[in-house]
């Protein structure tokens, strides 16, 4: 389990990198909190920078969109998808659980 | 319609065939494609791939699965040589003949030619896999890398060539790198990255000759008298359309396929799309543009316009451009041309992380963003949208 951050530093819209062995982007869209892997499986960007439009997130290098629930991209240019993570809160904190690693094909 | 013939098998062919299944076409589609491989991605040519980090296979456009459930027929490695529009035949260098009632051209365009270096080896250009992988195996350690033109390609050419330790030269013309899209103070910048990173760059200058001996080339020789040596040259001096094989077609051809703002050219059966369209704008001018994101938006028009057989849909280009060089990212939307006014809005030029906005009589028309692409998105968004930020 690692932690984001404060519930309060994440309001709805806005989204946060976690770097670490694997850097974890964590989105509040529309009160709902969700995790993925940061890097586009396309090309190297980082998915907390993309425009989150309901629970998708547009790449911001090439506009190729992912569902935030399942990880997997909806159009070209991504083919593969992106891990997703349980994300947990307590204590007014917001924690992603690394380990459980929700592989989508 | 029954047969649909793509001729050109990249980004814009490709993305061709899937918005025909995605509109509804359940008939025959035919792509032909000059080049032996499989639709792969050209962005990492002059980057990651020709660095070395990312593996050919890893280029890929489309995955096996989407491919087999598009069900079109490939025929990769062979050209289009000529088109009949009145029959529908289309001309292979087979030797065979396809007959099609749809005809959507999407063939690209071939890097230009340095002059006078036709018969030496160690000179380049980039477009294909095939000259990134030979551009790739010239690359070896100690090797003086010549770069003519600082455009996008060329300025990404140096920077992966400096990552692999090479010596660098770049030769550019303008008084600044990319003065048209970005102006001189942004065109500034942009040379400041490559000395930063510790490429020679002539501006201002042209190439006057070619020094070689006998067959390989030597150096490069520029018109203020300099020389300067050389075991591989590469040539960032842009595209021409690959209209060739289209002419005595009856089709308009003018620095590309001359088409209707929804990429229907005078025969509503054919389109264009990709870097070979060269479509009319809502203010009359024709233009085209040879970028990845056009390529991959302009079918999603086309084939709509094509399957109806009228031109229902306007194509609105975003403009949107990217480029990875020096560890740095540029990411610009819109159209720059003609801007009167340049301003950072956020972020500062010296920290290499800023927003650029170009307007024209106090309006937005384009941005320009280094290492912030959150901003960005926002911008281009508006920028779109017709929106003040």
């Amino acid at each position: 389990m690692i932690t984001a951050c404060p519930v309060a530093d994440l309001p709805v819209g806005e989204s946060i990198r976690i770097s670490g062995d694997v850097a974890i982007a964590v989105f509040n869209a529309d009160g709902e909190l969700y995790a993925i892997d940061d890097t586009c499986s396309h090309q190297d960007a980082s998915l907390s920078e993309g425009w989150l439009e309901g629970c998708f997130v547009e790449c911001p290098l090439h506009a190729a969109s992912f569902d935030l629930r399942t990880g997997v991209p909806t159009c070209l240019p991504a083919k593969k998808a992106v891990r997703t993570y349980p994300v947990v809160v307590q204590d007014d904190m917001i924690y992603v659980d690394t380990k459980v690693r929700e592989a989508v094909a | 319609m029954r047969t649909v013939a793509v001729v050109g098998a990249s980004l814009a062919g490709l993305r061709s065939v899937q918005e025909l299944r995605n509109q509804g076409f359940d008939g025959r589609i035919v792509v032909i494609g000059e080049e032996v491989h499989a639709p792969y991605d050209r962005p990492p040519l002059s980057k990651a791939f020709l660095s070395g980090k990312l593996p050919a296979e890893e280029l890929a456009l489309a995955e096996q699965s989407d491919i087999d459930e598009w069900a079109a027929e490939w025929r990769l490695g062979v050209r289009a040589e000529r088109v009949d529009p009145a029959t529908g035949e289309i001309h292979l260098s087979t030797g065979s003949v396809i007959r099609a009632d749809g005809l959507v051209i999407a063939t690209g365009g071939r890097p230009r030619t340095l002059p006078g270096t036709a018969a030496l080896t160690g000179v380049h250009a980039l477009r294909t896999l095939d000259d990134a992988v030979a551009l790739q195996a010239d690359l070896r350690p100690g090797t003086q890398v010549v770069v003519v033109g600082a455009g996008w390609i060329g300025a990404e050419v140096a920077s992966t060539c400096r990552s692999l330790g090479l010596e660098v030269t770049a030769v550019e013309a303008a008084a600044v790198p990319m003065e048209r899209a970005l102006g001189p103070m942004l065109g500034a910048l942009c040379a400041d990255l490559h000395a930063d990173h510790g490429v020679d760059l002539r501006l201002g200058v042209g190439v006057d000759s070619f020094t070689h001996n006998g067959s390989r080339v030597t150096g490069v020789a520029l018109h203020d008298g300099s020389h300067l040596p050389a075991d591989v040259v590469v040539a960032g001096i842009g595209m021409e359309p690959a209209t060739d094989w289209l002419r005595g077609s009856g089709l308009p051809l003018d620095n590309g396929v001359l088409c209707d703002s929804g990429c229907v050219t005078p025969i509503p059966s054919v389109v264009a799309v990709g870097d070979v369209a060269r479509y009319r704008t809502p203010d009359g001018r024709h233009v085209r543009h040879e970028h990845w994101t056009n390529a991959s938006e302009q079918p999603v028009v086309a084939m709509r316009n094509l399957l109806a057989g009228a031109t229902l849909d306007t194509f609105r280009p975003s403009g949107y451009v990217w480029s990875d060089q020096y560890g740095v990212r540029l990411q610009l939307a819109g159209d720059t041309s003609g801007a009167d006014e340049i301003t950072v809005i956020d972020g500062s030029p010296d920290d290499r992380k800023f927003v650029a906005e170009f307007r024209r009589a106090g309006h937005p028309i384009g941005v320009l963003a280094m290492n912030n692409a959150k901003l960005f998105g926002r911008m281009r968004r508006q920028l779109a949208a017709g929106e003040p930020h």
